[in-house]
């Protein structure tokens, strides 16, 4: 039997807020374990949550990005269950009423585009952590992350492969990052994805029973858990079997999701609103403020670049895959002020490749961009050739010098007396008597010969262009 | 000392009649003597001593507020930094807070000088103060009756004139009830008046804190240092405090008094009924005119609190789970073990049930039929008071069923126990605010008058409570056995 995947995401991004979503500790990761949990963060006798704007504002960010209703009312409620890195014994996090409503974000795979739906997007606060080596069996608790602000994203269940699946956790791993509303830094945690995963016959309309897993921190491992989980569904239904509904863990070491547990032990969170927050209001104003403020946005910027700069679909996706890569890349075309191609070769190929090279990412280039355009220049106006801007270009990756500077210190200005050229060329044919035989008796590669003494004698500072033309002109 | 009001006592002070440390020692002297009274959960009398040099320094430098170096009680739902905050439960009979209520930086600032805190029912639940970890309270003016709650210790204090004033917090009733049963006054303000941050939680939409006092003079005096907006209290509300000192003279004459034609039906004493008239005739008297009204939802008030209340305290109380503070249980054997122990052995009974009423009411299948019913008919009852106010200028009726009852006559029947809050709790399900005042007394035991105001009209209130007390004595009587 042929089967279909079905997959639905859960995304949690963390905010980028400087202080908690009810408190005012600060939120930087990788503090000493509870030093930054106050008294409302460790759930003490009498605190009470006071709403961060900044976090409504990012929610509110997000939603108009991905062209969502944005919910004028939404109220806060409280999930309970018990465990000891959830301090109050209740998350605070939206429920019936989330901030964002539908909206949707469009993926390409092979070229393809679909368009996947995010059913909606809701305000929580993280729980902290519970550390279980180092205190001889029992468990340590750190509540540094207890309150940070979290947007989960809950896709609809619209995507029919593992490769779709990564292609909008990408897209929007790129988009929150575009936003400036998340990091995106998916080994402190700030961006991780819960996927549900089933099987269906081809055809079949209703869904099959599906498994959630939890807390898959990468890219790879998100396609390799619902890999792992398809096959696992199908070799169960094959063979007979039924799926359980549950939630599973997957196991990046053995590459395998194994049970967390069943529906039947789930927990009945008893949602209910929070009396202790205000329901939250968006105004219209805030919504429009925001809509002016709003970056260009990946999708569009792609398009533009493929206008305005006149790429193909693979190189524009690359140059706008970030908003620093886009603003690396735009800083260069504006200060080279010359042939937008040129700047697109220099900066995907020579640049990208040292920085891929050195493990670099484009902000940490060592090359500014500003730098960058002043060697272009020089290419452009022949001041030196593609071949000389290569070695400049290494100079310039090992020290803070500009174009101009190593061109002028190491005289790697290209010859453009052609007074001077003539002197060299006729030196050459001078001592070369047998190869110019040759030449004229019809061997016309052994132009090549002359061109590369030429070369040669002027360390290839020489315009080649020149060369040819006063060569062809003198071998006649 | 002990027989004068905040405002005579502030006026003693000032013409240094005497010190506040001479106060304090005074009152903490009948502290020690009242002890079976059983008010107090803890007495600071350091720090009190400390406070007290302080105010006389203010005081000598012309500093002085109406209630610096005046002697106070803090019910022990406050956290105060340094002084055990207990809330009555043995779960945090361990507990010292790292900070301070803002209720309690409040008056701290305002310079009084707290004595201890106060009992109370544990975690603010139940009507007798019997359901205190540290015991049940004993009634002033009647030591084998009950003070009322959950805030007994505050109301027996100032009663037995232990304290000056007190504060309270009020979810169902919790100031009004122990006031009338001790003959004192108390407020309960507009929800969102008084900032909840630092008050320990029991049902968040509900919990309200206020004064409790000898007058409705005193209670303006208090109300006034504990009032207003805190940014850490999403529900406090923003709006400017009056001088509630400004219009306690004004006339009453022609004020619009309604009264609750469902509080005089079944179930309301014969005595109270007759002392609640009484007070009515008194305000016939200064001009006023009372006219019947009905509140059809009103009879819902205490089935639809005992939803909502015990809904919100299972998750309020949630926190008490013995990893970070309070009670855990000798030698857990592991996380559950140690959940089960640490909660079933802290928690009291009343607190477990009401736990489990709120958490089976939120239920999943139970969610609808019973939290989302009760929030429903809340508005309504709500909407009866808008309604009547569109008509009256204020609502008067009794704040109890019955005066005090014996310590021990309802512990087995908590139903019985729960319809002795029925007259107040209607008031927290709208947030409206509301006083009781001394009008009387049947069988020898206190009966309040339960006045109750529109929204923020705190001011009016204590206008008209404050015009009943120029005309009656029932404030200045004290217990014979604490004068």
């Amino acid at each position: 039997m042929e089967w279909e995947t079905v997959i639905g995401l859960e995304i949690h991004a963390q905010l980028a807020t400087k202080s908690k979503i009810f408190s005012g500790a600060s939120t930087a990761y990788g503090a000493p374990p509870n030093t930054q949990a106050c008294a409302v963060d460790l759930g003490f006798p009498g605190v009470l949550p006071v709403l961060n704007k900044q976090a409504v504002r990012m929610a509110v960010i997000f939603g108009m990005a991905i062209e969502a209703e944005i919910a004028p009312y939404s109220v806060f409620a409280r999930k309970n269950y018990f465990y000891p890195d959830l301090p109050k014994g209740y998350q605070i996090s939206q429920f019936e009423l989330p901030i964002v409503g539908n909206g949707h974000l469009d993926i390409q795979v092979n070229g393809v585009s679909k368009r996947i739906g995010v059913t909606r997007a809701h305000l929580e606060e993280d729980a902290g952590k519970s550390l279980h080596e180092d205190f001889h069996g029992l468990t340590g608790i750190d509540l540094n992350r207890a309150g940070t602000p979290l947007l989960e994203i809950v896709s609809e269940p619209d995507m029919r492969s593992a490769k779709e699946a990564v292609a909008y956790m990408k897209k929007l791993h790129e988009l929150v990052r575009y936003l400036k509303i998340c990091d995106g830094n998916m080994q402190e945690g700030s961006f991780r994805c819960d996927a549900n995963v089933s099987v269906r016959p081809k055809g079949q309309q209703e869904f099959g029973t599906r498994a959630e897993i939890k807390n898959i921190n990468s890219f790879k491992f998100v396609e390799k858990a619902i890999n792992f989980e398809v096959e696992r569904q199908i070799d169960i239904l094959e063979n007979g079997g039924q799926i359980v509904q549950e939630t599973r863990l997957y196991d990046a070491d053995k590459d395998e999701t194994r049970s967390m547990r069943s529906k039947e032990e789930a927990n009945d969170y008893r949602y209910f609103p929070d009396p202790d927050l205000l329901p939250v209001i968006v105004e219209e104003s805030l919504k429009q403020e925001i809509k002016a403020e709003l970056p260009e946005l990946p999708e569009a910027k792609k398009q533009r670049f493929k206008d305005q700069y006149q790429q193909d679909e693979e190189t524009a996706s690359q140059l706008t895959a970030t908003m620093e890569m886009a603003d690396y890349y735009e800083r260069v075309v504006k200060n080279a002020n010359c042939e937008a191609k040129l700047c697109t070769s220099w900066v995907t190929g020579t640049l990208l490749g040292a920085l891929n090279k050195a493990g670099l990412e484009i902000s940490d280039s060592p090359i500014e961009a500003e730098r960058l355009a002043g060697l272009l220049q020089r290419i452009a106006d022949n001041t030196i050739s593609g071949k000389i801007a290569k070695q400049v270009f290494e100079e310039m990756w090992q020290g803070n010098a500009g174009a101009d500077e190593i061109i002028e210190a190491k005289g790697l200005k290209q010859i453009t007396d052609t007074g001077a050229i003539e002197v060299i060329i006729d030196k050459i044919i001078a001592d070369n008597p047998a190869q110019v035989e040759q030449y004229l008796s019809g061997k016309d590669k052994v132009f090549g010969f002359f061109v590369g003494q030429v070369m040669k004698a002027t360390q290839g500072k020489a315009n080649p262009g020149e060369v040819n033309k006063m060569l062809k002109d003198k071998l006649k | 000392m002990h027989t004068k009001t905040i405002a005579e006592l502030a006026r003693g002070l000032q013409n240094r009649e005497y010190s506040s440390v001479e106060l304090t020692q005074h009152f903490l002297g009948r502290i020690k003597q009242a002890e079976s009274v059983n008010a107090f959960v803890t007495v600071t009398e350091e720090q009190a001593m400390a406070v007290a040099k302080k105010a006389d320094e203010q005081i000598a430098k012309g500093q002085a507020g109406p209630l610096t170096g005046i002697p106070i009680g803090q019910k022990d739902i406050f956290c105060t930094q340094d002084v055990k905050t207990s809330c009555g439960s043995k779960m945090l009979d361990n507990f010292i807070s790292p900070y301070s209520a803002t209720v309690v930086e409040k008056i701290n600032q305002a310079g009084a000088v707290m004595l201890g805190k106060l009992n109370m029912d544990e975690f603010a639940m139940g009507s007798s103060n019997e359901t205190s970890f540290y015991g049940a309270v004993k009634n002033p003016w009647d030591t084998t009756a009950v003070p009322g709650g959950s805030s007994g210790g505050s109301a027996a204090a100032v009663a037995a004139r232990l304290v000056a004033g007190a504060t309270g917090t009020d979810t169902g009733g919790s100031i009004r009830q122990p006031a009338a049963f001790c003959g004192i006054t108390g407020l309960k303000p507009t929800y969102g008046r008084v900032s909840r941050y630092g008050m320990i939680a029991f049902a968040s939409s509900l919990d309200q804190a206020g004064p409790m006092t000898q007058t409705v003079e005193d209670a303006a005096i208090m109300l006034q240092a504990m009032a207003g907006f805190d940014p850490k209290d999403s529900t406090s509300v923003d709006q400017p405090v009056p001088d509630y000192l400004d219009g306690l003279e004004k006339d009453i004459k022609g004020l619009k008094i309604g009264l609750i034609k469902e509080f005089f039906a079944d179930g309301l004493d014969e005595g109270c009924a007759k002392t609640v008239q009484a007070a009515l005739d008194e305000y016939r008297k200064m001009g006023a005119e009372i006219k019947e009204i009905s509140l059809p939802n009103l009879k819902l008030s205490i089935p639809v609190y005992y939803v909502i209340a015990p809904a919100e305290c299972s998750a309020n109380l949630s926190r008490y789970d013995g990893v970070r503070f309070g009670y855990r249980c000798e030698d857990p054997k592991d996380l559950n073990d140690m959940y089960i122990r640490s909660r079933g052995e802290a928690f009291g009974a009343e607190v477990k049930r009401r736990i489990l009423i709120g958490t089976y009411a939120l239920s999943a299948g139970y969610y609808d039929a019973y939290y989302i019913k009760a929030q429903k008919v809340r508005r309504l009852i709500s909407e009866d008071f808008k309604k009547a106010f569109s008509d009256v200028d204020v609502i008067m009726g009794p704040v109890t069923p019955t005066t005090a009852f014996g310590i021990g006559e309802k512990t087995s029947d908590p139903i019985e126990m729960y319809l002795s809050d029925m007259y107040t709790i209607a008031v927290n399900l709208a947030g409206l605010p509301a006083i009781s005042i001394p009008a009387g007394f049947s069988d020898n035991k206190p009966v309040g008058l339960q006045i109750i105001g529109n929204y923020f009209a705190e001011s009016q209130l204590l206008n008209v409570a404050h015009q009943y007390q120029k005309v009656t004595d029932w404030h200045q009587q004290l217990p014979e056995q604490f004068a």
